[in-house]
């Protein structure tokens, strides 16, 4: 594979099914799952609840592995998590008897531990948790700290691996709407910072079209697929009260919204 | 249209498929209710004085135990004045004060103080205790990290805990010839159980979560330990720990019978022997109040570790 190729293929998902073996017999979450990601990119899978947008990023992650079908990260077979791929999970997922400094340490000490000294991986730590704007709560454990703030751990304990791919999963989805927007605006910076390529698993629509190159819209499930995948040339960096006025992004949202209710609406359960 | 209100409505839409994520919250609420019984009482220390409150609240705390013992102490005066033999609280009292006045003093290797006696059975009872943590904590850690070990535990275990400890006396003597480390033994077979079921429960209960955070930064099997598995399962540990010194106590007092030796259960067999049944209802306080002493300390332990 050439560097280019490399480049514009970066995250590869080929032909991948994925069925799940539950006490009811067989079930099909996701089929024929085809997607290239390029090197640096962002992309956001949008869906309605429970058509396997976890399922797609834990088999990035490599959490789970395809009953068909393959996943590829840089030119190589995904066969278990590694460092490379950094996630933050839904509800932040911090071990509850660690500090924040501890929880993030964790992680730094895992990837840098062979080469670098306890300073060092020190310093890692609070430069991670500084970057997140938590130097004031490097001491606190999470349940001391509001869901906002866990949240930002969960992207320092990341973001602190040096990944070259980060998955987030709803990242945001348990924050209020302010706290939501503060950290969009955080991770935009990050991310076009750090270069790293990105997927995040949404609800939010208009999350989705702020922060995205491009917006996977999956199909309903069970045996769910990729439905429209959809370009967001807006200019970066992007701001969030400029773009409201925009006519490019109202018509980019309207597609979205168009998608998830028109042609693929979800019955009321 | 304004721009406040566009964004407004906007993520009212948006946020509509998210409504499935509110669960994830009320962790935080449980800790309410507890504050507003602090709140509610403010007021009262207000009006009626600090001083005041105190004094009723000792006497709300102090009232119902001291009640429940008075009229446990009634009823056995009723029952020993009606029947003849069974010494009341008054002479029992007067004989135990006589008893502790002198617990450590050795006459020959079968008559020592009440001292020894119970200090040598608590000594069996931390020997064979210590052993099965040593054997049963890890034990449980193992089975419930594997489900292939569960599996091949499973039969053993649920066959062997319900068997009286005291069935497994005479193997003990078989095995060791000797009576301390048979009744050691028996300690060991009943709280070895407690331990490993907690454990191993414990282990199995570990949220999928931080199971997924251990395998995405690809932690080493000792980091899971130490750093996961060890303080999530500690509770679970603690209770079982718990569980078990107060079966080893409970049992310790039957074993010792049949074995002899010096120590409290043995006591109350020659006490018996003896029929001096003062020192029998003593003993019976003894063994009541070291047990309720251990499992005390062992909740304290168990706060002290306990992350939450
Ligand atoms: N381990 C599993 N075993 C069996 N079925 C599973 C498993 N994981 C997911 N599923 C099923 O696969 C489907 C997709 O699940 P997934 O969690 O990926 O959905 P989702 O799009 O992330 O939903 P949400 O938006 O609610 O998080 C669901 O129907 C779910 O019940
Ligand atoms: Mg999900």
């Amino acid at each position: 594979m050439t560097n280019n190729m490399m480049q514009d293929r970066y995250v590869l998902i080929e032909n991948v099914n994925m069925t799940f073996q539950t006490k009811k017999g067989s079930f099909q979450a996701l089929k024929d799952i085809n997607l290239n990601i390029r090197e640096g990119e962002f992309i956001s899978i949008i869906g309605h609840s429970g058509c396997g947008k976890s399922t797609v990023l834990n088999l990035i992650a490599g959490l789970l592995q395809p009953t068909e079908g393959y996943l590829f990260c840089a030119g190589r077979e995904i066969a278990k998590p590694g460092p490379e791929r950094a996630v933050v999970f839904q509800n932040h997922s911090l071990l509850p008897w660690l500090t924040c400094f501890e929880n993030v340490y964790l992680a730094v000490e895992r990837v840098f531990g062979d080469t670098e000294g306890q300073t060092q991986l020190a310093e890692r730590t609070r430069a991670a948790l500084e970057l997140v704007g938590l130097s004031h709560a490097v001491e606190k454990r999470p349940n001391e700290i509001s869901g906002g703030m866990k949240q930002r751990v969960g992207i320092a304990r990341a973001l602190a691996m040096e990944p070259k791919v980060l998955l987030l999963d709803e990242p945001f989805g348990a924050l209020d709407a302010l706290t939501r927007a503060g950290l969009q605006d955080e991770l935009m910076a990050i991310m076009s910072r750090s270069g790293c390529t990105a997927v995040m698993v949404t609800h939010d629509v208009d999350e989705a079209v702020l922060l995205s190159d491009r917006i996977v819209m999956m199909t309903n499930g069970p045996a769910a697929t990729i439905g429209e995948i959809l370009e967001v040339d807006l200019p970066r960096p992007r701001k969030r009260l400029e773009l409201v006025e925009d006519p490019a992004y109202t018509h980019l949202r309207s597609e979205v919204l168009k998608f998830l209710y028109e042609r693929h609406a979800k019955k009321a359960a | 249209m304004s721009v406040v209100s566009f964004n407004k409505e906007k993520t009212m839409q948006a946020s509509e498929p998210t409504v499935k994520t509110v669960p994830a919250k009320p962790v935080v609420a449980v800790v309410k209710p507890l504050s507003t019984t602090a709140t509610a009482a403010a007021p009262l220390l207000q009006k009626r004085g600090a001083w005041a409150a105190t004094a009723k609240r000792v006497f709300e705390w102090l009232l119902p135990p001291v009640t429940g013992l008075l009229i446990f102490a009634a009823i056995w005066a009723t029952v020993s004045a009606l029947t003849q033999g069974l010494p009341g609280p008054v002479k029992t009292w007067q004989s135990a004060v006589e008893l502790f006045s002198d617990p450590f003093y050795i006459n020959n290797p079968n008559d020592m103080g009440i001292g020894w006696n119970i200090l040598n059975s608590l000594k069996r009872v931390a020997t064979g205790f210590a052993l099965a943590a040593v054997v049963g904590i890890p034990m449980g850690f193992v089975i419930g990290r594997y489900t292939f070990m569960s599996r091949m535990a499973a039969p053993v275990i649920s066959l062997l805990k319900p068997v009286s400890p005291l069935a497994w006396l005479p193997i003990g003597l078989l095995v060791f010839k000797a009576a301390n480390p048979a009744a050691i033994w028996v300690i060991f077979i009943t709280a070895v159980w407690p331990m490993i079921i907690n454990t191993a429960v414990g282990v199995s209960k570990v949220p999928q979560d931080y199971m997924n955070v251990a395998k995405v930064l690809n932690l080493s099997e000792w980091k899971i330990v130490t750093k996961i598995l060890l303080p999530y399962v500690m509770p679970y540990m603690m209770t079982g720990v718990r569980l078990s010194i107060g079966a080893a106590w409970l049992v310790i007092v039957a074993a010792e019978m049949l074995t002899g030796g010096v120590g409290i259960g043995f006591w109350v067999w020659d006490e018996w022997n003896n029929l001096n049944v003062e020192h029998i209802i003593i003993a019976i306080f003894i063994v009541g109040i070291v047990g309720l002493l251990l499992e005390q300390c062992l909740v304290l332990v168990a706060k002290r570790y306990s992350y939450e």
